[in-house]
C-alpha cells in the first residue's frame, strides 16, 4: 500500500518539500531549545540551589539523551511530519496518537508564545539600555508590539518554505551558542582566580535533597525541545540517516551548552541572585558584571537570537503536527492544505498565529511555560511505551533503521522512571496546573472517542511499507 | 512622540501588513486550486536513506 501511495504522490499530489539536511535537523532541535541556556533553567536554583541546578542538569540531561536515542531510532523509520504523533499512530493506536498531536501542538504553541514574549520584553530592556529617559516615556505594554511583530515575521517566513526558515534558524542559533562560547573565554573560563569565584559562590544545598528535586522541573528548560527534530521528517531528503545525525548532534550540543552555562553563571553570580533573576536573564546578567560592554552586547545578542530561533522552530512544529492530525481527518482536513508554491502547511501556520499571540500578550512567562513543560512531559512518557512496544513488534533485521539504539530496554526504562520523578518534581510547585492540564486530556480523549473518531481515515492510518507486525 | 513610539508604531503597522499577506494569499489559493488538490499531500516516506538521489 505504501509503495502505491508513494508512486501515487510523486505524480499528483502536492507534498512537503524534501530540501532539508543534517544541518536543518539540527537548527530546528538545537535552535527550539537553546533559549533554555539563556533563561529559565536559573529558577532551579532557587529550588535547589547552585548544585541543585547542576544536579538537575545531569539528570535532565539523561532523560533527554534518553529521549533522544530512542527518538532516532523510531523516527528514522517513521519518517512523516507529525514526529512522535505519527510514531503513535503506527505502535499503539488512534487515542494515543490523538493525545501525542495534541501534546506536541501545545508545547510548541506554548513554547512559541513564550519565545515572542521574551522577544518583545528583551527589546524593551535594550532600549532601557541604550536610551532610559526615552523609555520611561514608554508604556508598560510598549513590548506587545515586538512581540506581536516577531511572530509575524517568523510566520511569514515559515508560511513562506521550509528551506529558508531553517536556513535562518540555523545562523541565528549557531551565533546564539557562539555567544556562549565568547562568554567562557571572555571570562577566561579555565583560569579559576580570573573572574570565576566557584570556591567562595558554591554552597551546600540550602533546602536539601528534596529541592534538589523541585530543581529537576526547571532543568528542563536547558533541553526542552529537542524531540522537535522529528517533525522535520518530511522534509527530510535523506530521513534515515539525517534525523539520528541531526538529534543526536544536537543533544551533544545541548549537553555542552548546559555545563558552559551553569559554570559561567554560578561561577559569577550567588545563588540566591541567580534562583530569583528578575532581569530575566542569567547569561546577560553574567556578561554585565564583567564590565565588558562587548560581552554584554555579544550576550544581549545571543539571547535574542536565541529566543527568535526558538520561536521559528516553534512555528515549523507546531504547524506541522496541527498538519498531519488534519491529514489524518484526527481535525479537520481543511488544516492539511499544502501550499502548490511554497509547500507549507500554509492554513496550519496562519490558524496558530492568534493562539500563540493570545498566550504571548495575556498570560504570564511562567504559566505559558509550565504549560509547554507538562505537555512535553507527557510527550516523554508515551516514549518508553512506544520504543518498547516497537522493538517487540518489528525486532532488529525486520526492517531497515537509520540508527539503533543501544542497551535496550535500559534506555527506556531509565525514562519512565526519570519523566515519574519529573511528574512529582512538577506537581510540588504546580500541583494545580498539573492536574488541569490531565483532565483537559482526559476530556478531550472522550470527545475523540465519542465524536471525532468518526470521521478519522482509519484505513490509511498505517503508511509504512513495512512487513506484517510480529505477533499479528 | 519619541522615536520608540514611532517604531512601536511601525511594529504594529509593518505586523498587520504581514498578517494580511498571508490571509490574502490563502484565500487566492484557495479560490485558484480546488480543495481536492491542496488536500493532496500523502503520508509515507518512500526513499528513507536518500538512495534515489544517489541513483540506486
Amino acid at each position: 500500500m505504501a509503495d502505491t501511495t508513494a508512486g501515487k504522490s510523486e505524480s499528483t499530489n502536492i507534498n512537503l518539500l524534501k530540501v532539508l539536511g543534517p544541518v536543518h535537523v539540527w537548527a530546528l532541535g538545537v535552535g527550539i531549545v537553546l533559549v533554555g541556556e539563556f533563561m529559565g533553567w536559573n529558577y532551579g536554583v532557587g529550588k535547589g540551589g547552585a548544585f541543585g541546578a547542576l544536579i538537575a542538569a545531569w539528570v535532565i540531561g539523561l532523560l533527554y539523551t534518553c529521549v533522544a536515542m530512542i527518538d532516532s531510532e523510531v523516527t528514522s523509520t517513521v519518517a512523516a511530519a507529525g514526529g512522535q504523533y505519527a510514531q503513535a499512530k503506527h505502535t499503539i493506536g488512534p487515542l494515543m496518537a490523538f493525545n501525542v498531536g495534541l501534546y506536541l501542538v501545545l508545547a510548541y504553541t506554548m513554547l512559541e508564545a513564550a519565545d515572542v514574549q521574551v522577544v518583545g520584553q528583551l527589546i524593551q530592556i535594550g532600549i532601557g539600555r541604550v536610551d532610559p529617559e526615552g523609555a520611561a516615556a514608554l508604556g508598560a505594554e510598549w513590548w506587545w508590539s515586538f512581540t506581536v511583530l516577531s511572530l509575524m515575521f517568523l510566520a511569514w517566513l515559515n508560511y513562506r518554505g521550509v528551506l529558508m526558515t531553517l536556513t535562518v534558524n540555523f545562523i541565528i542559533t549557531a551565533a546564539a551558542f557562539m555567544s556562549i562560547i565568547v562568554l567562557f573565554f571572555g571570562v577566561q573560563g579555565w583560569n579559576p582566580e580570573a573572574q570565576l569565584l566557584h570556591e567562595g559562590l558554591l554552597t551546600d544545598l540550602p533546602y536539601g535533597w528534596l529541592g534538589v528535586i523541585a530543581s529537576l522541573h526547571f532543568g528542563i528548560w536547558y533541553y526542552l525541545g529537542i524531540e522537535g527534530t522529528c517533525q522535520a521528517a518530511e522534509e527530510v531528503r535523506s530521513p534515515g540517516r539525517a534525523l539520528p545525525l541531526g538529534t543526536m548532534t544536537g543533544i551533544i550540543t545541548l549537553l555542552i551548552a548546559a555545563a558552559l552555562t551553569w559554570y559561567i553563571v554560578c561561577g559569577m553570580l550567588p545563588w540566591e541572585y541567580v534562583g530569583w533573576d528578575l532581569e530575566l536573564a542569567p547569561l546577560y546578567d553574567a556578561a554585565k558584571i564583567t564590565g565588558s560592554p562587548f560581552l554584554e552586547t555579544v550576550l544581549f545578542v545571543g539571547t535574542l537570537f536565541s529566543a527568535i530561533a526558538s520561536a521559528n522552530g516553534c512555528i515549523n512544529d507546531a504547524a506541522r503536527a496541527w498538519f498531519s492530525m488534519g491529514r489524518d481527518r484526527y481535525l479537520p482536513a481543511w488544516f492539511s492544505a499544502v501550499h502548490p508554491r511554497y509547500r507549507t502547511p500554509f492554513r496550519s501556520i496562519i490558524f496558530l498565529i492568534p493562539v500563540a499571540a493570545v498566550f504571548a500578550l495575556k498570560v504570564p512567562l511562567a504559566q505559558i511555560i509550565t504549560f509547554s513543560i507538562l505537555s512535553g512531559l507527557l510527550n516523554y512518557t508515551f516514549m518508553p511505551i512506544n520504543v518498547w512496544k516497537f522493538r517487540k513488534m518489528w525486532p532488529l533485521g525486520s526492517i531497515r533503521r537509520g540508527y539503533e539504539h543501544p542497551f535496550h530496554p535500559i534506555p527506556a526504562i531509565v525514562l519512565m522512571i526519570l519523566c515519574v520523578t519529573t511528574f512529582f518534581a512538577v506537581y510540588l510547585g504546580y500541583g494545580r496546573q498539573l492536574l488541569a492540564m490531565m483532565a483537559f486530556y482526559i476530556i478531550i480523549s472522550v470527545w475523540f472517542s465519542f465524536r471525532r473518531y468518526q470521521f478519522v481515515r482509519r484505513a490509511d492510518q498505517f503508511t509504512m511499507n513495512w512487513p506484517r507486525p510480529k505477533g499479528y | 512622540m519619541n522615536i520608540w513610539q514611532m517604531l512601536e508604531w511601525a511594529a504594529w503597522a509593518i505586523s498587520g501588513l504581514m498578517f494580511a499577506w498571508m490571509v490574502i494569499d490563502a484565500w487566492r489559493v484557495g479560490q485558484q486550486f480546488d480543495e481536492e488538490t491542496l488536500l493532496s499531500s500523502r503520508e509515507g516516506v518512500d526513499d528513507l536513506f536518500g538512495d534515489q538521489n544517489k541513483g540506486a
